[in-house]
């Protein structure tokens, strides 16, 4: 704690013994700044695949609808025969005609309360869901043609099945690229700090011959990488937050592709990404100091 | 203070020296001198940790050097004063701040001991120079902040390593007279020369023992200098 605080505070004059050395510097900016940029979308890329897989899957579950357009005298038969084809049909978990009053609360919104339903030629539903693995839709439809001819059966979520594994899939690889963001920052990190050990080497010399000890020498290197992590991934992501807010709006028609921004408090998700860059940062260069100051014995 | 029993080392070739025996007792002035090539440095090296004994043991402030830690040894350089023949510093910050070095490095803040580092620059003759960069510095001027670095902890033993090196007559006297003062003031000196008119100087002014490294033996040299 009492070290985290240091680091943090730090002291002016610790800072100054390490000479600012150039190209190390940069290169840890600059790295910060792309894996915290890439990350960035990796991390809206995962958000929205997940939430288009959830939306999706729900709807799958609800499944798909037989509807029974017959004249009145012919409908209760049509739909009773239908109900025996779908319970016998495998892969169908369950067949259930809408009620009345169920059917009415589907047309209110476009009819208004109070319609007539029995003088309207209003067709009969039936809601199938489906079980996994599915029915044989083609099968299916074959058989109501022949058996009942008025039957349409309407399975429009069917398609997505295969979107939503894709959605599923997205949202593990932008995990994964997060995690190998993360890896490739820390070994691009060890890379520059142990360029910045090895070109100061004198510099750690001259610091032990005047009894600097081992967490001293090391805590300036650290100190320094770690905040230049920080501010790095800072500017990546505020960056990369622009690039993901200038996408288009979400919207029906585009589905997945122009969904893919932060929703409401999850724009506060990337916030996260400098102060673990820091944290990779910190812990990358802490070992590359451990381990060089124990080799110049 | 330090101790040195039956030392040998060898860098690998042959022994440089071997059973070396002396005690810097506190408050004492030695000059350790002998041909180039002989150990001086070497020395030097085992009786402040740089190096430790291949052979015999080595103590300093009544703890075996070879058992310390990384971190014990940082303190052990913090109690001995050391000017290394190479005086080296960072380059990239002013001379007052490599002086100051050591009080950094151990936590100390610099705005107690401003004073006190003031004093020290004046003291070394280094107060106009103190915003120079080390490599502006000419070779008697960073002999002079090498030392004012090596006390500037008020360390109990000071070890120098030719400290009048590359410097004139009248330098190397201030040098002196400098180590003079310090050891007047109850530190242990051991100074490695081969400046022989130096250490006949010295005998003038402080009560100094000189040892010889020669044929792998270290001998007291007598008033034959
Ligand atoms: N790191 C090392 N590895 C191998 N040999 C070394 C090393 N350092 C010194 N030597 C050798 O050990 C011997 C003694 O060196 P040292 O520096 O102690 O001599 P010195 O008495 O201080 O000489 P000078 O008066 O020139 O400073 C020399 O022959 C030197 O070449
Ligand atoms: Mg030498």
């Amino acid at each position: 704690m009492n070290a985290l605080r240091k680091l943090i505070i730090g002291d002016a004059q610790a800072d100054r013994v390490v000479p600012p050395s150039g190209f190390t510097a940069q290169l840890t900016l600059f790295v910060s700044g792309a894996m915290a940029f890439l990350c960035v979308f990796a991390l809206a890329l995962s958000l929205a695949s997940g939430r288009v897989a959830n939306r999706w899957s729900d709807e799958l579950a609800r499944a798909a609808t037989l509807r029974i357009n017959a004249p009145a005298e012919q409908r209760e038969a049509q739909t009773e025969a239908a109900l025996k084809i779908l319970r016998q049909t495998p892969g169908v978990a369950n067949a259930r005609a809408l009620t009345k009053d169920e059917q009415a609360a589907l047309l209110r919104p476009w009819f208004g309360a109070g319609i007539p339903l029995d003088t309207l030629p209003v067709p009969q539903l039936i809601e199938v869901t489906e079980d996994d693995p599915g029915y044989d839709a083609q099968g299916l439809r074959l058989r109501l043609q022949a058996e009942v001819p008025g039957a349409v059966l309407d399975d429009h979520a069917r398609w997505r099945r295969p979107l939503v594994d894709a959605a599923i899939a997205l949202r593990r690889l932008g995990v994964v690229s997060i995690l190998l963001i993360g890896g490739a920052m820390a070994a691009m990190i060890t890379l520059a700090a142990n360029a910045a050990l090895a070109a100061n080497a004198q510099v750690i010399e001259v610091l032990r011959l005047v009894g600097a000890q081992d967490g001293y020498i090391a805590q300036a290197f650290v100190r320094r990488f770690t905040l230049r992590a920080l501010s790095g991934a800072a500017v990546g992501v505020v960056l990369g937050m622009i690039g993901v807010f200038l996408m288009p709006e979400a919207s029906e028609e585009g589905g997945f592709l122009t969904g893919l921004g932060f929703q409401n408090w999850r724009w506060l998700l990337p916030l996260i990404i400098p102060p673990l860059a820091a944290l990779v940062a910190f812990f990358a260069t802490t070992r590359a100091a451990r381990k060089r100051l124990g080799e110049l014995a | 203070m330090i101790e040195l029993e039956n030392v040998g080392y060898n860098y690998g070739g042959g022994e440089l020296f071997s059973d070396l025996s002396v005690q810097l007792a506190p408050g004492s002035f030695h000059f350790l001198t002998g041909p180039s090539g002989a150990g001086k440095t070497t020395l030097l090296k085992l009786c402040y940790g740089a190096l430790t004994p291949t052979a015999g043991r080595v103590r300093a402030f009544n703890m075996d050097v070879k058992g310390l830690d990384r971190d014990q040894m940082a303190y052990l350089r913090r109690r001995v004063g050391v000017v290394h023949q190479d005086c080296r510093f960072l380059d990239h910050l002013p001379v007052v701040e490599n002086i100051a070095l050591p009080l950094t490095v151990s936590g100390r803040g610099l705005s107690e001991e401003q004073a006190n580092l003031q004093e020290l620059m004046n003291w070394v003759g280094l107060s106009e120079r103190m915003d120079a960069l080390p490599p502006e510095l000419s070779g008697g001027e960073r002999q002079r902040a090498a030392l004012a670095r090596a006390v500037i902890l008020s360390p109990d033993v000071i070890i120098a390593d030719e400290p009048t090196g590359n410097v004139d007559w009248e330098m190397s006297q201030r040098l002196l007279r400098l180590l003079v003062e310090l050891n007047h003031m109850g530190k242990t000196i051991l100074v490695a020369t081969h400046d022989l008119p130096l250490i006949r100087a010295a005998k003038n002014q402080v009560q100094a023992r000189v040892l010889r490294i020669s044929n792998r033996q270290l001998i007291s040299a007598g008033a034959d200098l």
